[in-house]
Formats: C-alpha cells, sequence, structure tokens
C-alpha cells in the first residue's frame, strides 16, 4: 500500500499522465465535446486553414479535402488509436503472458514447444506479417486488433517466460505447491502477481508501439477504413496535400507524437521504479 | 501399521546417484529426525515424500507408503490432494518461503482454500485463530500484513500456522530453525512439537543439530552420502552410536563437562562428492575403522537398533 501509494507521487511525474488521461477522456467522450460531426462534408470549404468560419462554426483547426473538420475527425481518431491499442494490448498480453507463463513453470516439452513458436514469430518482420495477415482477413477495426495480437504476443511471453524461471524455484512456490496448490493456482495466484511489474512497463511500452503500428496500417490503408477518422489515415491523406494544407498531416502527426511518448514516458517511469524497489 | 514407510528409495540425476537405498518409517504421532552433513540426500528424501522433486531429479526406485498408499503410484491429482492437507511441509527459509505480496493471513488459510475445507471467510477466521496460536501478537492485524513486513521469527511462526492450520498427519520439517536466530530456535521448536503432539502429528524433522535431535526426537536417523548408515531410539543412539560415522558426529559437538580450551573434535576430510563416491561403505574414506571389507557395500542389520557398518561400535548385539 504505502509503496504504490509512492509510486503515484514521486514515480510518475503528472504530466504525461495527465496528457494521457485528457486523451482519453477526449476519446471517450467524443460525442459530445466535437464541434460538429467528423464525416459531414463540406465541398465548398474544402482544404481551408485553421481559423477557417463556414455555416456558423469554426474550424479550429481547419478543414481536409473533403471539408471536414480536422478538430472533430482527431477527436474521433483519439478513439480509434487507444481502442486499438488497448484491446490489442490486452489480447496480446493474455496470450503471450500465458504462454511464457506455462513455459516457464511446466517447462520440458512444452516450453520447448512454447519458446521455438515464439522464436518463430520473434523472427518474422512484424509489420510484413501484420501486412500479410490483413491482406488475407481484410482490413477493419477488430481485425487490426488481431493482427496487432497476432504479430505482438511474443515480446510478452518472453518476459513472462524469463520472470517465471527466476520464480520457478523460489521456496515460496514450492510452498505453495506442498500446500497443494494447483498449477492454475501457483501461476495466477502466486506466481502472476509476482512478475507483474515488469509485464505492465511492457504493455505500457507495447500501447505506444501500437499505437504507431495502427498508424501504421491506416497510412497504408489496410488499418480502419474510410470514413472512420483515424490519425493515420489523416497523415495519409494529409500527406498529399501537404504543401498547401500542412494542418491535416501536422496535428495527426502531432497527437500521434503525444499519445505515444505520454505512453512511453510512462513505461519508463514505470521501469524506473520497479528497479527501485527491487 | 507405520504412518509413513519409505522403502528402499534412490533418487538420481543423470549419471548420479544421489540417494541410494533409504529405509525409514514414521510411526503416528512420532517425532523422527533425519540427520546429516549437507548433501546427504536427506532434504531430497523429504521432497520426494511430497512429489516435489526439482527438474531433472528422478525417483530411482523404493516405494513411499502413506498410511497404507504408495506415494509414487499417485497420480499428480491425488497426490495434490494429500499435500497441504495430510502432508504439510516447512521450510528452513522463512522469508523467501512465504509469497512476498501475499498478506499472511492469506497464506496461512491457503490450504483450506484450495482444499475447499472453508470459505473463503471461515479460512481467513480460521487463519487468524492460527495465527494467535502460534504466539504472534495482534493476529488481525498481522493476518493484513506482507511477510516483509514481519521478522524471520514471525515469518517461521507463520509457516508453522500455515502447515499445521488443516491438522495434517505428517508434517516435515526441513531445517526449521537453520536460519533464526538462537535465542529463538528454542521457542520455535518448542512451539512446533506442541501444536503437532496437539493434533496428533508426526514430524519428520530434518537438521544438521544434534541439540534440536536430542530435544525433540524419538527416533534419529543417520545419513551419509545419500544412505542411512544407523537408526535407532534417541536415547539408545546418544548414549551408544554403533556406526563410526554418528560416534564422530556426536564428538564434534563441543561439552560443557570437558575440560575447556583443548581443539574440537572434527571428522577428517570432505563430504565426497556424489561424482567420487568411493565403492562399498561410502564413509570408509573418512573411517577410522576402515578395512579391506567395507569395499564391499554394508547393509543394515539390527532390529531397534540398527547399523549398516561391518565394524560396528559396540560389537554384535
Amino acid at each position: 500500500m504505502a509503496r504504490s501509494m509512492s509510486l503515484v507521487r514521486t514515480g510518475l511525474s503528472w504530466w504525461p499522465a495527465l496528457l494521457l488521461a485528457t486523451l482519453v477522456l477526449f476519446a471517450v467522450f467524443a460525442p459530445w465535446i466535437v464541434p460538429v460531426d467528423p464525416d459531414r462534408q463540406n465541398l465548398l470549404g474544402r482544404l481551408k486553414p485553421p481559423g477557417f468560419e463556414a455555416r456558423g462554426h469554426v474550424f479550429w483547426l481547419g478543414s481536409d479535402e473533403l471539408g471536414r473538420d480536422v478538430l472533430s475527425r482527431l477527436i474521433y481518431g483519439a478513439r480509434v488509436s487507444i481502442s486499438v491499442a488497448f484491446l490489442s494490448v490486452a489480447l496480446s498480453g493474455v496470450v503471450g503472458v500465458s504462454v511464457g507463463m506455462l513455459a516457464g513453470y511446466l517447462r520440458g516439452t512444452v516450453e520447448t514447444v512454447l519458446m521455438r513458436l515464439v522464436d518463430i514469430f520473434l523472427s518474422i518482420p512484424a509489420i510484413l506479417l501484420a501486412i500479410i495477415t490483413v491482406a488475407v482477413l481484410g482490413p477493419g477495426f477488430i481485425n487490426v486488433i488481431l493482427v496487432l495480437a497476432l504479430t505482438r504476443w511474443p515480446r510478452y511471453a518472453r518476459v513472462a517466460y524469463g520472470q517465471t524461471l527466476a520464480l520457478a524455484d523460489r521456496p515460496f512456490v514450492t510452498l505453495a505447491r506442498a500446500m497443494g496448490a494447483s498449477t492454475p493456482r501457483v501461476l495466477f495466484t502466486h506466481i502472476l502477481p509476482n512478475i507483474a511489474g515488469p509485464l505492465l512497463v511492457v504493455a505500457t511500452l507495447e500501447f505506444g508501439l501500437m499505437v504507431l503500428f495502427e498508424a501504421g496500417l491506416s497510412f497504408l490503408g489496410l488499418g480502419v477504413q474510410p470514413p472512420t477518422a483515424s490519425w493515420g489515415s489523416m497523415l495519409s491523406t494529409g500527406r498529399s496535400y501537404v504543401a498547401s494544407a500542412w494542418w491535416i498531416a501536422t496535428f495527426a502527426g502531432l497527437a500521434l507524437f503525444l499519445l505515444v511518448l505520454s505512453a512511453n514516458l510512462i513505461g519508463d517511469r514505470l521501469s524506473d521504479q520497479i528497479g527501485k524497489g527491487r | 501399521m507405520s504412518l509413513l514407510a519409505i522403502d528402499d528409495l534412490a533418487i538420481g540425476a543423470g549419471e548420479l546417484s544421489l540417494v541410494d537405498g533409504v529405509s525409514l518409517s514414521v510411526e503416528p504421532g512420532e517425532v523422527v529426525a533425519l540427520v546429516g552433513e549437507s548433501g546427504s540426500g536427506k532434504s531430497l528424501t523429504a521432497l520426494s515424500i511430497m512429489g516435489l522433486l526439482a527438474d531433472g531429479l528422478q525417483r530411482r526406485r523404493g516405494s513411499i507408503h502413506f498410511d497404507g498408499a504408495d506415494l509414487t503410484q499417485l497420480d499428480d491429482e491425488q497426490l495434490r490432494s494429500l499435500r497441504g492437507s495430510e502432508l504439510a511441509m516447512i521450510f528452513q527459509e522463512p522469508v523467501s518461503s512465504l509469497n512476498p505480496l501475499a498478506p499472511v493471513g492469506a497464506q496461512v488459510a491457503e490450504s483450506l482454500i484450495v482444499h475447499g475445507r472453508a470459505s473463503v471467510d471461515g479460512a481467513n477466521r480460521e487463519a487468524v485463530e492460527m495465527l494467535r496460536r502460534v504466539g504472534i501478537p495482534e493476529p488481525e492485524r498481522r493476518a493484513r500484513q506482507l511477510p516483509t513486513e514481519l521478522s524471520g521469527g514471525m515469518c517461521q511462526r507463520v509457516m508453522i500456522a500455515a502447515a499445521l492450520i488443516s491438522r495434517p498427519r505428517l508434517l516435515i520439517a526441513d531445517e526449521p530453525t537453520t536460519a533464526l536466530d538462537v535465542t529463538i530456535q528454542a521457542q520455535i521448536l518448542a512451539l512446533m512439537s506442541e501444536l503437532a503432539e496437539e493434533a496428533n502429528t508426526a514430524i519428520l524433522l530434518i537438521t544438521h543439530d544434534m541439540g534440536v535431535v536430542a530435544e525433540l526426537a524419538d527416533q534419529v536417523c543417520v545419513m551419509y552420502g545419500g544412505r542411512v548408515v544407523e537408526q535407532a531410539p534417541v536415547e539408545a543412539l546418544f548414549a551408544a552410536p554403533r556406526h563410526p560415522y554418528t560416534s564422530m558426529l556426536l564428538k564434534t559437538i563441543p561439552r560443557l563437562d570437558e575440560e575447556p580450551k583443548q581443539e574440537l573434535f572434527a571428522i577428517k576430510g570432505n563430504v565426497p562428492s556424489p561424482h567420487d563416491w568411493p565403492a562399498g561403505c561410502r564413509f570408509r574414506t573418512r573411517c577410522d575403522r576402515a578395512m579391506e571389507q567395507c569395499a564391499e557395500r554394508p547393509f543394515m542389520s539390527g532390529q531397534v537398533h540398527r547399523v549398516a557398518c561391518h565394524h560396528a561400535l559396540g560389537g554384535d548385539l
């Protein structure tokens, strides 16, 4: 208790957490805070600079190639980025951690098979695997999450495996077994809480990476499909107009930058804090 | 019928033989001490009873009968149902043997919960009561603390509470006081034997401390090099040790009634590593009574006081 309090007080300087919280709030409450419908087109007001006023409202961050409000699209884009990143981290984390803990605890054939599988996945370039899988499954919100989870679970498996190996021979694990605890109970109530710290660090850093991956897939047209707003697709279309309408790509890039930066800073702080606690 | 009867147990790892033909028995409610130097195979013997041998170690032969059932023939699930209910264990390092992130009360309640003997609430109440019985002050408050907030002695009390809460028939205590301060060793031992006696729990006590043996044990098994070399009731063993190793082991204890300032007795040489145990009697390279005949393996003989030596002290009984 005392330790987790001090983690919040001294471990996280406030602003990355505040920034992340703000972006999450924007994403959650998007329908209530956007100035206009992000999909509403205004072909007469295409590619207008920030501050442009039309139809009774101000385009604070300008309008895009179809005259849609960039600010509204950015806010809706946060929904896609954050939910894809969160769900893919959750899915790949659950799969990877389970695989890693089983391999590290059961050893033997299970270990060999699972960890070689991990090696195989790690040896395939992640973005290539993602592109191929999306090409097969087809693009879309759910598929992007599945694809990201498929390419990223080995990272959690590696960490969980190493941590579990280090714990499996500790006396308290043997004692738990001597008390009659079953394998799932040993894994989930005795080992998992003790390896949660490093896994949380990996998950936080992966979150930032997943935001970028999603943007990358959307940039390539393999992510969520138009007209759904996504930072990656805004970057992609904004690229064509960067000389005449810099605001589209710039603000999308800035939003991405801030989200990834805050996730990574939180991850670094957590990692430092856990290092100190040991 | 014996509560626990180990017969001709052998444990090995790869080429190595680490425990070779150990036989011993524990009667209900009895305290049996398993004595020997580090590496003599006492902890391996204990872990194999629980079915918790580390990876890479295998039971090569022999049987372990507990309450009539051969533990070596049980499947994992059957063995697990005995662990924590009928069989309990206490380890040497009290602090690292407890989960650093679980409150001690929950760890005491663990065996009741995993065996479904009580609801979580009921188990936690019983755990607090058990903490009170092992002499932990303010058990309600302590039960919510983490092991790191308790001293080593307190943690050992917690482990004893966790082991005895389900009133097991056999408690295996692997050097329960080695890691503790001398001043609290006696308290912990007294507590353990008192609680075990109340529940009629037999104890297999693993130790290398002859003082502890004299204090608690009914029967003593002396191990050397993975074999039992002598087995006797505690009084008989201390009064008239028959194996040269036991005799030397007893001589190493400094005595208060002897001339002070004389050099302490030590057994010459080191325990040979399992890679180069001598053929025949494994103690013969350090034994002052060794002869040619000792190159043949001596087997245990005798009825009450059993010894494995061709030239046992005190002649043929």
